[in-house]
């Protein structure tokens, strides 16, 4: 870090490689009661390089505080717990601060069109890791989709056969090939995923031809209404932009379950 | 944090010492959940934010004086009709932050 006045901030350091190899941990904090200021980095159940570091100055209250931060970390929560000086329950001698850093949600953007650049760019204001796929490699350059974090020339459900597993609840798969001849399987291999979002692309026409291949295909009811599609919110958008800034509505409604009415006409509250 | 990482490393590298203000904890309605941070340089430069901006100028105070006298602290900031509170949240919630210098 520079010259030699400079001031050690191992931990930070520490956090701040973390969080640039997006690799997820929790920091945690005694923020009241006796070793205010101590600090412990905690890596997810299963990593060991190191599993965890630092010391909040007590062996059993380390032991706990590392049980719930991996706890607080897998459900991507970040909040205060309480404990006695040396871990025990029902006490609350000692506050801790649990920051989670998890994993950034993936957005994988299906087809190399108009659209694509705008939402790989809309997404990374929201903080997606983004993946853009065609199996054309003329179009699926990263020199048109340069904010993209991985163009991949391949047929999407190519793609997600590799990745498909690793997909969650917080993840989303925008199709925007709106082709049969990609979209089909696209679909269906995203149907196959524990993805949280499948948007896909196309005016009511091509959507009702859309189902009726799906159907053909063999995806049921239940997975056909998993599919948003046409994808977006219904608020006019005309072009890349707009339509970018409707489909990451969607999405981020869709996780909070909230009503996409306006603010002005609802009432209660707007944070909760 | 992410988002700051890069401002805090600058000012690291300048040789400026600086302090962390987090979100902990929240009651009721708030603009920004727990882990939302701001960062403060000794000179008085700022990154981050830990709510819509209706607290900030007093986190650089209170980061400022951390900064002075090399404590931690937490500081909470409520209801601004609320007669406990000089600045507050107008959105009516209350949010708790922790301040601390980064030499750590």
């Amino acid at each position: 870090m520079g010259g030699g006045d400079t001031q050690a901030t191992p931990v930070f350091d520490r956090v701040g490689d973390l969080l640039d190899a997006e690799e997820p941990f929790a920091l945690v904090t005694i923020i009241e009661g006796p070793g205010t200021g101590s600090k412990l980095v905690v890596r997810p159940t299963g990593v060991a390089d190191p599993a965890f570091e630092g010391t909040l100055g007590d062996p059993g209250l380390d032991r706990v505080a590392i049980r719930d931060a991996r706890g607080e970390l897998a459900a991507g929560r970040s909040g205060v717990r309480h404990y006695g000086e040396h871990g025990e329950a029902r006490e609350e001698t000692v506050v801790v601060f649990v920051e989670s850093f998890a994993v950034p949600p993936r957005m994988l953007v299906f087809g190399a069109v108009d659209f694509t650049g705008a939402l790989v760019r809309v997404a990374k204001v929201l903080g997606y890791r983004v993946t853009v796929c065609d199996a054309r490699e003329v179009f699926a350059t990263s020199r048109r989709f340069p904010t993209a974090d991985e163009v991949v020339v391949d047929w999407p459900h190519r793609l997600l056969e590799r990745v498909g597993e690793n997909l969650g609840e917080r993840d989303a798969v925008c199709v925007l090939t709106h082709d049969d001849k990609f979209d089909v399987p696209a679909v269906i291999s995203a149907l196959d995923t524990q993805v949280g979002y499948i948007g896909v692309m196309g005016s009511r026409r091509t959507h009702a031809n859309r189902l009726v291949r799906l159907r053909e295909a063999g995806v049921d009811e239940a997975g056909l209404a998993r599919l948003r599609s046409p994808l977006g919110l219904d608020i006019g958008a005309r072009t890349p932009e707009e339509t970018a800034v409707s489909i990451v509505a969607e999405i981020i409604a869709l996780r909070t379950g909230r009503s996409t009415r306006a603010l002005s006409d609802s009432d209660g509250p707007i944070h909760g | 944090m992410r988002e700051i990482l890069g401002d805090i490393r600058r000012w690291q590298r300048l040789g400026r010492r600086v302090a962390l203000a987090r979100v902990v904890d929240l009651e009721g309605s708030g603009p920004r959940l727990p882990g939302a941070a701001m960062a403060v340089a000794d000179d008085g430069e700022v990154t981050g934010s830990v709510s819509g901006g209706c607290v900030e100028a007093a986190v650089v105070t209170e980061a400022l004086e951390v900064l002075g006298k090399g404590d931690r602290r937490m500081v909470s900031f409520g209801y601004s009709d609320d007669e406990a509170f000089a600045v507050g949240l107008t959105c009516g919630g209350t949010v708790h932050l922790f301040i601390e210098p980064l030499d750590w």
